[in-house]
């Protein structure tokens, strides 16, 4: 068995608020609580949650743009979260994100060459106006377009130069952070198979953030979903999907429409109330066989 | 280049085209005011003391706006005082400008301590009456050109630092700095390369209303003797030595005013163009 | 009887100098008790069209250049402001993408509920403050009677597109119009929604007219699905039919395109090549064929009209020059 490209450990990250001018917080928001996961090399791991699951938050802290208040990102054997700046800097060249709003990603007074030219320049790796062609081919972009100015491309387009800078210093893992949400429909499935494309040309490893459940089962060979800042179910694709456990996951998935009306007609939906659930004191996940893992309490 | 025109020459944007032509009237005149066939704006003539306004509406006459208390030209006087006006304010924004952006943006990127004290210099700087801290400056260190501007610039920083300090915080979060985060470029790349192109903007819309304002304060301070000074001719200077002849000489007050009321107005025309321009929750689309 | 006829309606929208014709000429009604579905992505007009037909379109930049919209008899679009406002949040309901801006952040539920009811139904304060209570019950918030008095910022989001909800329907309107209304909703909180407005619908007897970009959503509540874009409607009909032999080559690529449970070793979604279209630059003929492979020489000069389909069920209709099934086949 090969050794996880990313291990996360005991992640977590509370934010404060609520707090007067000298008074002590009053509310303690768990982001992150305790978010332990591993990607394989070349691997897809899905990370579904709803809003404030904490997903995003995790992918930030993986990427040392957030720091953890307590835990540890340890890739490829070297414990990131411990490094300074400058010894994390080689680091970035083999973790990328790319984000969810192909507008706001891109600098909208930088052409677009040179926002991808950027991470070689950084790097000091060889540059130039051939390499940044290349990489414009391989998102499947023109590269007579280097030259021109985000606001004059559509936003697929502006998801493929996200996709082209964040791939420009060939990493070996990629965080996705619901790439696909805020794109048209039609133009999902062109960055869906584009991601495919470079999963299987440069061997990258994904962990892909969405909430678009149908899309992460087509994905990814993993999945794990999030409640309020914990992994409450993870495992093989298959096996969540087909067999959920934790009834979060359970009501998450009778909730997907589907697009068929003979289906999607007198389906009936679990309820659950995602603010008010109480996880058992005791909860951890707890191994069900075959690496499906379930949070719950020691009697369950 | 094109958007801009564009956007001037569409019917809400007549007023910014009027105050950008003027504006451009007024450069003109004072960078190449030297090369008019005017008089010497400093030589008095004690024979031609007072004399009201020779132009009409086929001639000019010798004095088109007449002569001061000395027998001065008053249309070189306006003219050469645009120059110093202009330099004077130009400089002072400028200057004003690139030290309150940068301030600007090292408080809103970096925050902490730094913000917090940048910040409450800002609260403070600003709750002081504006002539009130040029006049004690002026008046610590004697007037001359480069007090002068100096001491505009100073009152003028804030705002810039201000602005700018707001529109990091924005900027800031958005994903491209934190893109720029990702791939590790220095904090000195993100600011320069990433943040200052984006909030540029706003701080030249500041700097145009901004310079309307300077404009006046260098008035106010040169009519209280504090700013350019004599011979050399200033709008403000032109418009203290005025104000003794009103009722017996009305030309030697009103045209410096009037200059001095339409360069603000350019300025101030433009500065609202720009901001409606820039803005895009003002902005008809 | 139809509750709602749109007759040649075309919309223009002015950007930078340029004009788009956004809408060029749509027809389409929506029979009493009806509920339709409309499909499209950026573009496509279904966003617009509505904003359109409620009064509701900024001009400038938009223009109505023409066209009818005949609710109930009268012409929604010859009528004067003042009328129309009396329709709007009346008989006409409306519920918009956005639950987070759609509520006045200074007033209370209370008050926001209660307004169209004082305003379309005479009723006083008390009287609709008690239905206010009432209403929230429906939409499946408990505790109503103290909710009322709170602010939006104390609600959650899905809370929130609830509290629309009972405003939209405060006045049981005959027709409601929502935009799109779950979309920036989690999954589980719009299967709620769901729920519930199929429910209300049926209860109330509305009609209703559901724009949204998501094939399931509109598989699960409408009766009749219309694909539109660039301000065409490319196939129309009942949803069982349309979605079991889709007849518009955009139709059938939407269907396509989304994921079907977990993917064989090495395959790839079906995707649509290009882009939407650029309504300020627009190609003459079928606005889909530039991206559509089935595309006939004919599609890319001349845009077909929108007719019955010969072989499905009444009511199928499809805008091509191509027969889809026999392409496939």
């Amino acid at each position: 068995m090969t050794a996880p490209l990313l291990r996360v450990k005991g992640l977590r990250r509370h934010y404060a608020s609520g707090g007067g001018l000298f008074g002590r917080a009053r509310y303690v928001t768990r982001a992150v609580d305790d978010v332990s996961f591993a990607v394989m090399p070349g691997e897809t791991l899905g990370l579904v949650g709803e809003s404030g699951s904490g997903k995003s938050t995790t992918g930030r802290l993986v990427m040392g743009l957030e720091e953890p208040d307590a835990g540890r990102v340890v890739f490829d054997g070297t414990d990131l979260t411990s490094l300074s700046a400058s010894r994390r800097k080689p680091f970035r060249q083999r973790m990328q994100i790319v984000f969810q709003d192909p507008y706001a990603a891109l600098n909208p007074r930088m052409r677009v060459g040179d926002f991808v030219e950027e991470p070689l320049l950084v790097h000091g790796v060889e540059a130039g106006p051939d390499r940044v062609a290349a990489l414009f081919r391989t998102v499947g972009l023109d590269p007579a377009f280097m030259q021109r100015y985000p606001h004059e491309f559509s936003g697929g387009q502006r998801q493929r130069i996200g996709i082209a800078r964040a791939i420009a210093l060939r990493p070996q893992f990629l965080v996705a952070d619901e790439p696909i949400t805020a794109l048209d429909v039609s133009i999902q499935a062109q960055i869906v198979n584009l991601f495919q494309d470079l999963q299987e040309s440069m061997g990258l490893a994904l962990l892909f953030i969405a909430h678009d459940l149908s899309m992460v089962r087509y994905l990814c060979s993993r999945v794990a979903v999030m409640l309020r800042g914990r992994i409450v179910e993870m495992g093989p694709t298959e096996a969540v999907f087909g067999d959920a456990r934790h009834p979060y996951t359970k009501a998450l998935l009778s909730a997907v429409p589907i697009p068929d009306p003979a289906q999607e007609r007198g389906r009936r939906r679990l309820a659950f109330d995602a603010g008010g659930y109480v996880f058992p004191p005791d909860a951890a996940l707890r191994d069900t066989g075959d690496g499906h893992y379930v949070l719950m309490g020691e009697a369950a | 280049m094109r958007a801009v025109w564009q956007a001037l020459t569409r019917r809400s944007g007549w007023l910014g085209l009027f105050g950008a032509t003027l504006l451009v009237v007024l450069v003109l005149l004072a960078l190449f005011g030297p090369w008019l066939d005017l008089p010497d704006p400093t030589r008095t003539n004690l024979r031609a003391r007072m004399v009201g306004p020779t132009i009409t509406w086929f001639s000019l006459g010798a004095h088109p706006l007449g002569t001061d208390q000395l027998g001065r030209d008053i249309l070189s006087r306006i003219v050469a005082g645009s120059r110093v006006t202009l330099m004077v304010a130009g400089a002072a924004v400028l200057l004003g400008g690139v030290l309150g952006t940068l301030l600007g943006l090292i408080s809103g990127y970096f925050g902490g301590w730094v913000d917090r004290i940048l910040m409450r210099l800002v609260d403070i700087q600003l709750a002081l009456p504006l002539m009130l801290l040029a006049l004690m400056v002026v008046a610590a260190l004697g007037p001359s050109l480069r007090n002068l501007i100096g001491v505009l610039a100073l009152v003028s920083w804030v705002r810039y630092a201000r602005i700018v300090r707001g529109q990091v915080l924005a900027v800031r979060e958005r994903e491209f700095v934190q893109s720029a985060r990702a791939i590790g470029a220095s904090h000195s790349r993100i600011i320069l390369r990433h943040i200052l192109p984006n909030v540029l903007t706003p701080a030249l819309v500041v700097a145009t209303l901004e310079l309307a304002r300077v404009i006046v304060l260098e008035a106010g301070l040169s009519f209280l003797g504090l700013g350019i000074q004599p011979p050399d001719p200033s709008w403000g200077r032109m418009l203290a030595d005025g104000r003794t002849y009103i009722s017996s000489a009305w030309w030697i007050i009103t045209f410096p005013g009037l200059a001095l009321m339409l360069t603000v107005l350019a300025v101030n025309l433009l500065g609202d163009w720009l901001r409606d321009f820039f803005d895009p929750r003002l902005a008809v689309r | 009887m139809a509750l709602l006829a749109i007759e040649g309606l075309s919309v223009g929208f002015a950007r930078e100098g340029r004009f788009a014709r956004v809408i060029p000429d749509l027809t389409y009604s929506v029979e009493a008790g009806e509920t339709l579905g409309i499909v499209g992505e950026s573009g496509s007009g279904k966003s617009v069209h509505a904003l359109a037909l409620l009064g509701l379109l900024p001009q400038p930049p938009g223009r109505i250049l023409g066209g009818r919209a005949v609710f109930d008899g009268h012409d929604l679009l010859a009528m004067p402001e003042a009328r129309l406002r009396d329709l709007r949040g009346g008989r006409i309901g409306m519920i918009f993408q956005d639950p987070m801006t759609a509520l006045n952040p200074v007033l209370t539920i209370g008050r926001q509920i209660a307004e169209p009811l004082i305003r379309h139904k005479a009723m006083s304060m008390r009287q609709a403050l008690d239905r206010a209570t009432d209403l929230l019950a429906l939409v499946g918030i408990r505790d109503g009677a103290r909710r009322l008095s709170q602010y939006p910022h104390e609600f959650s989001g899905g809370m929130r597109q609830r509290v629309m909800i009972a405003i939209a329907i405060s006045c049981e309107p005959a027709l409601l119009i929502a935009d799109e209304p779950t979309t920036a909703l989690d999954v589980t909180v719009q299967g709620q929604i769901l729920d519930l407005m199929a429910e209300l619908r049926d209860r109330l007897r509305m009609t209703m007219v559901w724009i949204t970009h998501d094939m399931g959503v509109v598989a699960g509540i409408a009766d009749t699905i219309q694909v539109m874009y660039a301000g065409r409607i490319m196939e129309r009909g009942p949803v069982n039919a349309v979605f079991a032999s889709p007849r518009s080559a955009y139709t059938y690529g939407l269907l396509q395109s989304l994921p079907h449970g977990a993917r064989p070793p090495g395959g790839r979604l079906m995707q649509i090549p290009g882009a939407p279209p650029d309504m300020f630059a627009p190609t003459p003929g079928d606005p889909f064929a530039p991206r559509n492979p089935f595309a006939t020489p004919r599609c890319h000069r001349e845009a077909p009209p929108l007719r019955a389909v010969e072989d499905s069920v009444a009511g199928h209709m499809v805008a091509a020059w191509y027969d889809l099934p026999r392409l496939l086949a």
